[in-house]
């Protein structure tokens, strides 16, 4: 099974209960951390004796290469591409800006002399590493400057697979291609907010990505200083399942500063964490772990 | 006119509600939101919201069903798995489609359609006596950087018809195209981050960025009680890429509080050290950037 | 010779326009006949990116041995040096005067951009 961890609004503790469940739950599971730009999952585990980093490969995604010797110069290339990374200079050979391209394969399709090759461009990395008895945690991360996040993202997915127990995504905030690219075909979304106006305001724009996504979605408020809060009242409106609020804590935000997990904070939410899972699986009908 | 922009890398360090305090506290200031995938600042300001302008970019493939003879080589050519079969035909679906126009190509019978795509919208609406520019990124869409683009473009141009002195941009999380859209060209950033070791991951990450692009740039710690050794950390990284601490703020529940009263902490508590220390950090933020008649010269 | 700059409007005596990519036209001096003609920049307009790089083509395409204006990017200004465009900049000056300095020999072409990409 699949879970998605997500969050309209940055900051809310989408990668801390990412981190905390797959620390929570025995069995095999795997945590892929898709928030390529800035991937966090990692610094939680990088100082732990039990973790070891098992490969670390590049990403690469197809660009053009034009063979000189058999472009003619008559720029259909640079006509097919809707992204301006080819631009056509009369005579010569083209020009290829490679930070541009989408990896389409327009161009070699397009061009009349089979001229052009499509060669690897590295745009980020996989790291793939073990913790726990059974678990891997998998990150996906931007080259810094670059500009494509989907084929970083669809690199790191592919990392699942149904040995696994369970596989938590963390996905990136907003609900932009980079968040559809994370959680899509998922079997659950799970939603990390907090009860504040910019908490709730982001939450409901996230509800209407997981509609169209047509994804089975819960909610999880962090942060949460009182029961009845702006965000249960919402839920409850919207008829949206509220799955768990966890407490603000002082000593969760330290322990989260010095990339220590909640569960290192409160001990006790290993419990809740076990039966939030246990819940999200009995609703989507599978056994649980 | 100077063009402040304030930026994170990683989310939730609060961006929006320093920017929303420091509009509060400049005399003559315009704000532009760009974080058009999450855009909050409204919530802080209030702005009565102006006519909202459709926002186009890239193209959407679409399949006319009369003219599609199913041979599926539309399917086989797409590399973003767009295109699907189903008991209808071909169709594609328009979130996962990057409109590259390779369907259209392949297709032998000209049944595939390239449109312009319709992907958000913006306006720019009245704040008290100020202005605010705003946008929104429809669900799915591709965030790459245009409608960042074109909130600046059009903040800059009723800046300039308005007078107002500062642009504050609130900025995008992360550091892909959307930030860099939002920070090029600017005066100067305002770093916002946080003394805990994501913050600091996320601030070198950023901190390359703005250094490769040449962009002043100061520091803020928030919640810099959280952990003074990471926060002394992150001073020593600011310190590597010339970048200076602007202030610091302790963590304090007076923001939430504020926050859930729709007001900036310098509104909701003024006296308190908090609200003391966002109204010493915007002095050091217009002290910093003030403009400079040898700068101007300079660059003129 | 032909002498290409950026321009907010048909007319010479406007201000080099600060955009390159996004200028709304090219004026085009012909230093034979003395008259200046139009080149519109119009880009697909639903481009994200890339806007300079089409100037840069237009540009390129119009037979212009000189492009002056604010500021070049590096992708534009990488089309124009493989175009053999050499890329003059100005400040707030009209168009006029720009290629007036440009013919005085006064106006040093860039060796490199002077500004790093964006998206404007």
């Amino acid at each position: 099974m699949v879970i998605s961890i997500a969050s309209g609004k940055g900051g809310t503790g989408k990668t801390s209960l990412s981190v905390a469940l797959a620390q929570a739950l025995s069995g095999r599971v795997m945590l892929i951390d898709c928030d390529v730009e800035e991937p966090n999952c990692h610094l939680f585990f990088t100082d732990r004796p039990d973790y070891r980093v098992l490969e670390e490969r590049a990403v690469s995604h197809p660009v053009p290469e034009i063979v000189s010797d058999l472009c003619t110069g008559c720029g259909a290339c640079s006509n097919f591409c809707r992204f301006n990374a080819i631009v056509a200079l009369g005579s010569s050979t083209p020009l290829v800006f490679t930070e541009l391209c989408h990896g389409c394969g327009g161009c070699a399709f397009i061009c009349p002399e089979h001229a052009i090759m499509e060669i690897a461009e590295p745009i980020g990395t996989i790291i793939r590493g073990s913790f726990g008895e059974d678990k891997t945690l998998v990150t996906g991360k931007l080259t810094v400057g670059g500009v494509l996040t989907p084929p970083i993202i669809k690199e790191a997915r592919k990392s699942h697979n149904s040995s696994y127990d369970l596989t938590l995504i963390d996905a990136p905030p907003g609900t932009s291609c980079s968040f559809v690219t994370s959680v899509r075909k998922s079997d659950y979304l799970l939603f990390v907010t907090e009860p504040t106006p910019f908490g709730l305001h982001d939450l409901q724009l996230a509800v209407e990505a997981a509609k169209d996504l047509a994804l089975p979605f819960g909610v999880v408020v962090n942060k949460a200083a009182e029961t009845e809060n702006c965000i249960t009242k919402y839920c409850r409106e919207a008829d949206i399942p509220l799955l768990l609020q966890i407490r603000e804590q002082r000593v969760i935000a330290e322990f989260y500063s010095q990339g220590k997990s909640m569960i290192e904070a409160s001990p006790g939410l290993k419990e809740e964490l076990i039966e939030l899972v246990s819940t999200i699986m009995k609703s989507v009908n599978r056994e649980a772990v | 006119m100077r063009e402040i922009v304030m930026i994170s890398g990683k989310g939730g360090t609060g961006k929006t509600s320093l920017t929303a305090a420091f509009s509060k506290l400049a005399d003559s200031s315009m704000v532009a939101d760009c974080d058009v995938d999450a855009a909050d600042l409204h919530l802080l300001l209030k702005p009565i919201s102006g006519a909202a302008v459709p926002f186009f970019a890239g193209e959407v493939a679409s399949i006319d069903n009369e003219l599609c003879r199913q041979c599926g080589k539309c399917a086989e050519a797409c590399r973003f798995e767009a295109i699907t079969a189903d008991a209808e035909g071909f169709s594609i679906d328009p979130v996962l489609c990057e409109g590259c126009g390779v369907c259209s190509a392949v297709c032998p019978s000209e049944a595939v359609a390239m449109r312009s795509c319709e992907c958000g919208s913006w306006s720019v609406s009245e704040i008290d006596s100020s202005a605010m520019v705003h946008a929104r990124l429809y669900p799915g869409a591709e965030n790459s950087g245009k409608l960042v683009t074109v909130v600046r473009k059009e903040a800059k141009r009723v800046c300039e018809e308005r007078d107002a002195e500062w642009l504050l941009v609130d900025g995008p999380p992360g550091i892909g195209c959307p930030v860099i859209a939002s920070v090029t060209g600017s005066d100067g950033v305002v770093i916002i981050t946080e003394p805990t070791r994501s913050g600091k991951h996320d601030l070198t990450r950023i901190l390359k960025l703005v250094s490769h692009f040449r962009i002043p740039a100061l520091v803020v710690i928030n919640k810099a009680d959280i952990n003074k050794d990471v926060a002394g950390e992150i001073e020593e990284l600011a310190g590597a890429y010339q970048a200076e601490i602007a202030g610091k703020i302790i963590y304090s529940p007076l923001f939430f509080q504020a926050l859930s009263m729709g007001q900036t902490i310098v509104e909701f508590a003024p006296e308190t050290l908090p609200a003391q220390s966002v109204r010493a950090i915007w002095q050091e933020i217009e002290n910093y950037f003030q403009p400079s008649p040898y700068l101007d010269e300079a660059f003129s | 010779m032909i002498i290409a700059a950026a321009a907010a409007g048909a007319d010479p005596e406007l201000i080099v326009d600060s955009r390159f990519g996004r200028a709304p036209l090219f004026l085009v001096y012909d230093t034979e006949n003395e008259r200046y003609s139009q080149i519109e920049n119009t880009q697909q307009l639903e481009s994200a990116q890339g806007a300079g790089i089409q100037s840069a083509q237009h540009i390129a395409e119009s037979g212009a041995s000189v492009l002056i204006c604010r500021h070049c990017g590096p992708k534009a200004f990488k089309v124009l040096k493989a175009a053999g465009v050499a890329v003059c900049t100005v400040g707030n000056i009209p168009v006029s005067k720009s290629v007036a300095a440009y013919i005085e020999g006064n106006l040093e072409p860039l060796e490199e951009a002077d500004v790093e990409g964006h998206w404007i």
